[in-house]
């Protein structure tokens, strides 16, 4: 089945079967390979893409369910300068890094979302499982980002 | 855009090749030289104190490795051979280099070395990332790398400006004659220094002293993290190979099944998809993953009986408790007369500690992406061990390690899971029965189904303190299911019967006392075990750390006053670490309302961490973490800010453990299957976590691991603190507690 989507602002025509996950699309037909594959059950996060600019996890989401722009990792910036990313790098959050994207992308949303965001609402927004133990520095990063996010406004 | 290939396959000439060829086909420095001596031994002896000279002698050559490039435009590529599964090595080891280069950092790239034995740094076959040893294994030889570097760039400098090369030195990314005030960056004399003649290479380069740094032992941010920001495809499931299909794997739930029903399975695929029989699973390749794991989910396999059918929990726990019971199980250590001495002993104790499987559940899946060609396998993945992984696939296809290519791909996580290679030979199996390059991605059921899991173990003390609250003895007795079992390149079970990993942190108890026996037996349960982040010790600091809490509260002694008591003769690091984290944590001022400190301290992997846990437990019993405070030494060390970041990772990856890890079995089969089941730490669970580095200036240790072990202990000794409830077996969501003081 053909389906039309509109991902980091192009429009793109794909073939796949209704029923495959945008995760899977992202990844194996359009070789947007920062999204990541966790659990497959929208448990940890690493897929976690933007939909009409809302954090979604991509893994449980069916092609034919996507309804609105998408955005990756990969289309938050080409040269690392999203508020968000200029934070993870300031923090130096990543240890392994395979989660990052989705802890980045779930930041951007809450951003978007919120300019201000208070402590509580960052715990509502950070829920993205991390192996490696880095959420003391995500945290930060995220903080910071709110920061760089503020001063980009002026 | 680069392909994951190319990316994958940078363009690296050993010096040999280059000098052969020519200076136009790749302009600048690529260094390679021989290192004389058995790097490995030398590495020991270096821990050790002794010089490196001594070992040379009889020592063979190490292959022509090539460690370096140096561009026209300065910029600086040094290849790292071992692989970077989040621990900062690929940091780490350049600084190292960087800093006996006198190279300026900002210039400084990093690359995963090809795979080949020319990369190997210890001249060993098999070359690991493990172990918590990659700095300890290699500082000295990353200095020679970059002496030798900037020794070549100081003559082709010397040579240009017609002045002795003593005259010459080099700083900060140039080399500078101080008399006629002359400089060149290493970049303008990388071509001039590739052409000197291999009798140019210092056989010992002047290497600085700890004094003389400027980069290692300062915080240095990580390398590799703007490319983990921008989602780049670094990891081994990002590969894209051409014309490559994808396969899903579906194991036996019960350990060593086997399909029985292939070939009508087989005959059931739709067009386009394929059904592989491997060992104790099948694999559908088709041509999206998404469709792979749909087919093999929906299979209805056969599966013979396997070594774990009719094994439970339960079982394995009566059988592990049966050889601790064992009166002569092979002895690890002994000392005194322990049976004489607890006979006398004023007050005794006794008590029986157990822990569980665990997974490991790297957040990156496993995964291999393998091309099997008439002329050799081309292998893209992840692993911890690129030149085992050559050695495993060769001798199970016949395809000499020669004909057999691996590229080395950044690690989602490692743990002690990327260092086996079961996934790696599904691949090729997959890839040889289609023909085509296939990339394998396990489901998380798969692989929280189908790990090889940290042993379950028991262990049976028993401890007698003398009239002054001292212990006079002390026997321990673990059985576990054994880990070097399997690993008979690496020297399998000792002659002694006994496999070295069950009694690390447990053979060698550090607390003085005069007579002591251990013993060790092996139970095999039919379910793999295998290296899980610190090994051994991840079980018995919580066995040995929990029972010395015991016999302090037996003595009525304060926790960290009766370890410090039983230290201060023989043991001044585990007393200055103690030491810094009783400080740290305000030990011996009261916790705020409701809360409760445990401590712990353990040596594991060359360094020694003590941590202290604050814990709350609610009305309601439930346990929460608030603050972690962690002392290490672990010696000489390169990037602070690593060391914090593994102290931080170690303490989240043993809390999740700690609080509700486990892996049990019912009907031979593994009871969880995903992140609700088996879960890791929330970051709203997250504890706030202090790190101080203690300076001992002693040879350096690892970090990868020793944050991990004395966290559970920590916690379940603050948990006695607040309930008066000593936990012996893990997870602590096993157990219900009480809120409240203890009466």
């Amino acid at each position: 089945m053909a389906q039309t989507l509109k991902v980091n602002g192009k429009e793109v025509t794909v073939e796949a079967e209704p029923g495959t996950p945008l995760l899977w699309v992202l990844r194996e037909k359009l070789g947007l390979l920062g999204t990541k594959f966790g659990c497959g059950q929208g448990l940890c996060g690493a897929c976690t893409v933007h939909i009409n600019g809302a954090a979604v996890r991509s893994c449980l989401l069916p092609l034919v369910a996507v309804s609105g722009e998408v955005t990756t990792i990969e289309g938050l910036s080409s040269d690392n300068s999203h508020p968000a990313q200029r934070a993870w790098i300031e923090a130096d959050a990543p240890q392994c890094g395979y989660c990052q994207s989705g802890q980045i992308m779930s930041c951007a949303a809450l951003l978007k979302a919120k300019a201000k965001p208070t402590e509580a609402d960052i715990s509502a927004a950070m829920t993205n499982l991390c192996r490696c133990g880095t959420y003391g520095r995500i945290r930060k990063a995220v903080q910071i980002a709110v920061k760089l996010n503020s001063e980009g406004e002026v | 855009m680069k392909t994951d290939q190319e990316k994958n396959n940078p363009v690296v000439l050993s010096r040999r090749s280059f000098v052969q060829s020519s200076a136009a086909t790749v302009a600048g420095l690529v260094l390679g030289f021989h290192l004389p001596g058995n790097p490995m031994r030398r590495a020991e002896a270096f821990a050790a104190g002794a010089s490196a000279e001594k070992d040379a002698q009889g020592a063979k050559e190490a292959n022509l490795n090539t460690w370096l490039r140096i561009a026209p435009d300065g910029i600086i590529t040094i290849y790292v051979a071992r692989s970077e599964m989040g621990q900062g090595i690929f940091t780490a080891m350049p600084m190292l280099v960087a800093e006996e280069l006198e190279a300026d950092w900002s210039k400084i790239r990093v690359e995963p070395a090809p795979s080949g034995v020319e990369f190997n740094y210890s001249g060993h076959p098999i070359e690991v990332t493990g172990g918590s040893q990659s700095i300890r294994s290699t500082w000295e030889i990353l200095q020679r790398i970059g002496a030798t570097a900037r020794h070549l760039l100081i003559t082709a400098a010397a040579q240009q400006w017609g002045v002795p090369p003593e005259s010459c030195h080099a700083e900060q990314g140039h080399i500078l004659h101080k008399a006629s005030g002359r400089k060149a960056g290493f970049g303008e004399l990388s071509t001039l220094a590739a052409a000197l003649p291999a009798s140019a290479i210092p056989k010992e380069p002047k290497l600085k002293t700890a004094a003389e740094y400027k980069i290692v032992g300062k915080p240095h941010k990580r390398l590799d993290t703007p490319a983990k920001v921008s989602g780049q495809p670094i990891f081994g499931i990002d590969v894209v190979v051409p014309d490559m299909l994808y396969a899903a794997v579906r194991h036996s739930p019960v350990f060593g099944g086997e399909c029985s029903n292939f070939e009508e399975l087989a005959r059931s695929m739709p067009a386009g998809a394929t059904l592989v029989k491997s060992t104790g699973a099948v694999l559908v390749v088709a041509g999206s993953w998404f469709t792979a794991k749909t087919l093999a989910g929906g299979l209805e396999v056969k599966w013979s009986k396997g070594a774990t059918t009719g094994v439970s929990s339960e079982s394995i726990e009566k059988k592990l408790r049966t050889a601790a019971n064992g009166k002569k199980n092979p002895v690890a250590a002994t000392k005194g007369e322990p049976d004489k001495a607890l006979g006398k002993a004023k007050t005794k104790l006794e008590a029986e500690y157990s822990t569980p499987f665990l997974a490991h559940t790297p957040m990156e899946p496993l995964n291999c992406t393998a091309h099997v060609k008439p002329d050799g396998i081309e292998l893209w993945v992840g692993t911890q061990s690129h030149t085992l992984t050559k050695i495993v696939v060769s001798s199970v296809t016949k395809v000499p390690q020669e004909q057999i290519v691996v590229h080395t791909t950044y690690l989602g996580g490692g743990f002690g899971r990327r260092a086996e290679s079961d996934v790696v030979l599904q691949a090729v199996e997959a890839s040889k029965a289609v023909g085509k390059p296939v990339k394998l991605i396990w489901s998380r059921e798969e692989d929280v189904q189908h790990d090889f899991y940290r042993p379950a173990s028991l262990v049976k003390f028993k401890a007698g303190l003398g009239e002054d609250g001292l212990p006079v003895a002390l026997t321990a007795s673990i059985a576990s299911p054994s880990i070097m079992k399997r690993w008979t390149q690496f020297g399998g079970v000792g002659k002694n019967g006994i496999d070295g990993t069950t009694i690390e942190g447990l053979a060698d108890f550090p607390y003085e006392c005069p007579n002591q026996h251990v013993q060790a037996a092996i139970v095999d349960t039919g379910v793999p075990v295998g290296f899980w982040r610190s090994v051994g010790s991840s079980h018995n600091a919580f066995y040995v750390e929990s029972f010395i809490d015991e016999l302090a509260h037996a003595a009525k002694q304060d926790p960290y006053k009766f370890r410090r008591a039983l230290l201060e003769k023989s043991k001044p690091r585990f007393v200055k670490v103690l030491d810094t984290v009783a400080r740290m944590s305000g030990w011996e001022t009261p916790a705020p309302e409701g809360r409760y400190r445990g401590i712990a301290i353990a040596e594991s992997f060359g360094s020694i961490v003590a941590e202290v846990a604050e814990v709350s437990v609610s009305a309601d019993g439930r346990p929460a973490v608030h603050k972690v405070w962690v002392a290490i030494d672990c010696g000489r060390y390169v990037n602070p800010d690593t060391i914090v970041a593994q102290m931080e990772g170690g303490v989240v990856y043993g809390l999740s453990a700690a609080l509700r890890g486990q892996i049990t079995l019912r009907n031979g089969r593994v009871e969880q299957s995903n992140f609700h089941d088996y879960s890791m730490l929330a970051p709203h669970e997250m504890p706030e976590v202090a790190v101080e580095i203690v300076e001992s200036g002693e040879a350096p240790g690892g970090v990868g691991e020793p944050g991990t072990p004395p966290i559970a202990p920590a916690v379940t000794n603050a948990i006695f603190a607040a309930t008066g409830k000593r936990l012996r077996t893990l997870p602590i969501s096993n157990h219900k507690l009480t809120g409240g003081k203890p009466s």
